[in-house]
């Protein structure tokens, strides 16, 4: 420990300490401009000066990177540091008239003006050299330099050119004190409809709110540490040291008596459906961008915003998008009609705006459903009678203008209707994932012609499924509400807990009549399961029952008649087949 | 031109896991189809042995045609190949016998094709029904029975 004097006050502190640090640990203000906890301090700025008091001199040091000594007198607020700060403020408000910072920090001191000269009005950057060290030290990215000396220096890239090896993290914006670099002349920070996402985030970050686990993961596309080998703050700044960036995925294999498969759906692709203009045409957007619009945690805190900031007069809500349509999806999505009536409430509750459904029809089959639907007519949302078939921009009359304009046939008045909004909202078809196919394969299922897995029967076995131990919840199985899915998820669950301990297979295998086999082992080569071996001693080939599937290859296989299959003997199928042709 | 009404006699043998279901779902669905097509069940195509074929022949049937999981699709992994050699053979062999190749079909028809259980058994009957009956003893094939 080393014992100092601050501003009188007698401290013993660590040894290794800073001065600022000490200052920051006694709830000294020290003005700073170059300093960041994070990096390492370069006393640039100036600003933290402060008087250190020796036996016969006294000398101004740059508090930030002058580490105590012991026996230390130190004034942070005496008329020698205070009229340094002062005419270093000036200095920097000369070199950097622009920066609010400086001019915060000018009025602060009570500095209006600065008597210097000032070279350019617009000038931000104070040559703290953040974004260098930053770009250097912490990201590696090694693409912000200094460039000459002097009254010329300034920060930039090699030969002023724009570098290849910037790999836009944004870290030397988020470091800059003055905001001479900023993220948004890189890169815009408007709300982006096109991404789920919905907007700028950071690379690591808790999913979305009700996230299980509810904590925060590493996006390893978006990680400086992933692209430069370096940075690591995270790591520095946790302190129970729960962040390691060298945990690969693993793979564990678990074994298990069953399984349920709770794999869910995707949304039809509108950006296939180029009437509707979803991705061409801004302001229009599926029901699950909405949705993340809509929520708390949401890009814009939970308002109802256009592309350009401004709140929706008019919005559209279109039904059966792809859904009950001959080019694309036959089937029912089943839970768009409520959640676009849910929809349709959420806007009357947060904007001004007048909402227009169009809908082929309005399916509100559930326990309180039709209520809603009522409810919903009576808060005054437009329920139109027809498909809508274009999403345009083309505007026809001066009304039109700017607007989205939704054109659908009104089948209640027989007549096309062009309606003109600014918010579009697509209700697309709820369809099998793309690689339920590869599950199907591993699970040994079967679709429907839907493409969603097939139950084993439509009404007496709707949550198993063929296979024996493999149980189904949710979408995965065909589109499906909360409820519904709750309920399967639970009928899963209880299907699962009634199994027990011993499983019963199926009576249906083969053996062989060891009286009548030869041995010839052509039934061995065709059992894909490896259930039937050669029994040496005997000369003859044996089944093991609990291996045998039953699928009959090696009975159909055998030339000496010596395999039979139970439940289906060959007797029994030539008796059938007599049968069939009686 | 006189209307054919022969009313042929077909066997199916089905594979239980596939087109079992697949008409299973024809019939739930409330799909039309000629009944003259009788489904034998079978645990899989590859069970298919090829004297029940013969049997079927010699019992008079009309056709016979065999239904499995599409290829690479089947419950035990491969015996609707198994099946699929088998009836290649066995092509060759009516062939021999005098049965026109088209009374042997192998047709793939998985659980989700109920309608492609009724095209293809819809398609079957009327080819067969063109084909006329199976006449073994008379005309140019031999009965060995």
């Amino acid at each position: 420990m080393i014992n100092i004097t601050l501003n009188g006050k007698k401290l013993s502190v660590e040894e290794g300490m800073t001065i600022l640090q000490v200052a920051q640990q006694e709830r000294i203000d020290i003005p700073t401009l170059c300093y960041h906890p994070l990096l390492e301090p370069y006393a640039a700025c100036r600003m933290c000066v402060v008087e250190v008091k020796g036996d016969s001199k006294s000398e101004l040091k740059t508090s930030c990177n002058t580490k105590v000594q012991e026996g230390m007198v130190i004034e942070t607020d005496s008329e020698r540091t205070l009229n340094a700060r002062r005419l270093n403020i000036e200095l920097l408000m000369a070199r950097a008239p622009a920066a609010k910072v400086i001019q915060e920090m000018a009025a602060q001191m009570g500095i209006e003006k600065t008597p210097f000269p000032i070279e350019n009005p617009e000038a931000k950057c104070i040559l703290c050299g953040m974004c260098v060290r930053v770009c250097e030290d912490v990201v590696g990215a090694h693409v912000l330099t200094f460039e000459e000396r002097g009254f010329e220096r300034k920060v930039t890239t090699a030969f002023n050119m724009p570098s290849e090896k910037c790999i836009e993290c944004g870290a030397c914006a988020y470091f800059c004190p003055t905001e001479a670099i900023r993220v948004e002349d890189f890169r815009g920070r408007e709300v982006l409809h096109s991404e789920l996402t919905l907007g700028p985030t950071t690379a690591i970050r808790i999913p979305f709110m009700q996230s299980t686990p509810n904590v925060p993961f590493i996006d390893k596309d978006n990680c400086i540490h992933f692209k430069t080998d370096k940075c690591k703050l995270c790591e520095m700044v946790c302190e129970p040291e729960a962040i390691n960036h060298d945990v690969e995925d693993t793979f564990k294999e678990i074994e298990v008596g069953s399984a349920v498969l709770a794999t869910g759906y995707e949304l039809l692709d509108c950006s296939n459906m180029p009437q509707y203009g979803y991705g061409r045409l801004d302001n229009v957007i599926t029901s699950l961008e909405f949705e993340h619009l809509c929520h708390a945690s949401g890009p814009t805190g939970g308002k109802i915003l256009l592309k350009d900031g401004r709140e929706p007069k008019g919005v559209a809500i279109l039904h059966c998008i792809g859904s009950r349509d001959e080019n694309y999806m036959k089937y029912c999505s089943r839970v768009c009609c409520m959640y676009a009536m849910k929809m349709a409430h959420l806007v009357h509750e947060k904007v001004d705006a007048e909402v227009y459904e169009f809908y082929i029809d309005i399916r509100a089959f559930g326990k309180g459903y039709e209520e809603f639907y009522n409810r919903m007519q009576k808060e005054g949302t437009h329920f139109i009678r027809g498909k809508a078939a274009e999403v345009t921009n083309a505007a026809l009359i001066p009304e039109e203008e700017n607007k989205l304009i939704v054109r659908a046939e009104d089948t209640t008045v027989n007549m096309i209707r062009r309606i003109p909004v600014d918010l579009v909202i697509l209700c697309p078809a709820i369809v099998a994932r793309k690689d339920s196919e590869k599950i199907m394969k591993l699970f040994g299922l079967c679709s429907t012609p839907d493409g969603f897995f097939k139950e084993q029967h439509p009404k007496l076995g709707p949550v198993s499924t063929d296979a024996d131990g493999i149980f189904l919840a949710g979408a995965c199985q065909g589109p499906k509400d909360i409820p519904d899915t709750v309920a399967q998820g639970a009928g899963a669950a209880g299907a699962v807990m009634s199994l027990g301990d011993e499983v019963a297979i199926e009576p249906i295998f083969s053996a062989i009549d060891e009286e009548i086999c030869v041995g010839c082992k052509i039934c061995i080569g065709v059992c894909p399961y490896d259930a039937i071996s050669y029994v040496e001693d005997k000369k003859i080939s044996s089944i093991e029952e609990t291996l045998c599937k039953g699928c009959g290859a090696c009975v159909a296989a055998c030339p000496s008649g010596a395999a039979d299959q139970n439940c289906f003997t060959n007797s029994q199928i030539e008796a059938e087949v007599s049968g069939a042709l009686f | 031109m006189e209307t054919n009404t022969f009313e042929p006699k077909i066997v199916g043998f089905l594979c239980r896991w596939c087109t079992y279901q697949g008409a299973d779902l024809a019939g739930t669905s409330r799909m039309e189809y000629p009944p003259n097509l009788i489904p034998v069940r079978v645990m899989c195509s590859g069970r298919v042995d090829p004297s029940f074929v013969m049997q079927a022949y010699s019992e008079g049937a009309d056709a016979v045609v065999i239904f499995g999981c599409h290829l690479g699709d089947c419950h035990y992994q491969e015996g609707n190949y198994k099946a699929m050699r088998r009836y290649h053979l066995l092509k060759k062999m009516i062939e021999e016998l005098g049965i026109e190749p088209q009374r042997l079909q192998l047709e793939w028809v998985s659980a989700s094709e109920g309608e492609r259980y009724q095209k293809e058994v819809s398609r079957i009957f009327s080819e067969v029904r063109e084909l006329g009956p199976l006449d073994l003893n008379n005309g140019k094939a031999q009965s060995n029975g």
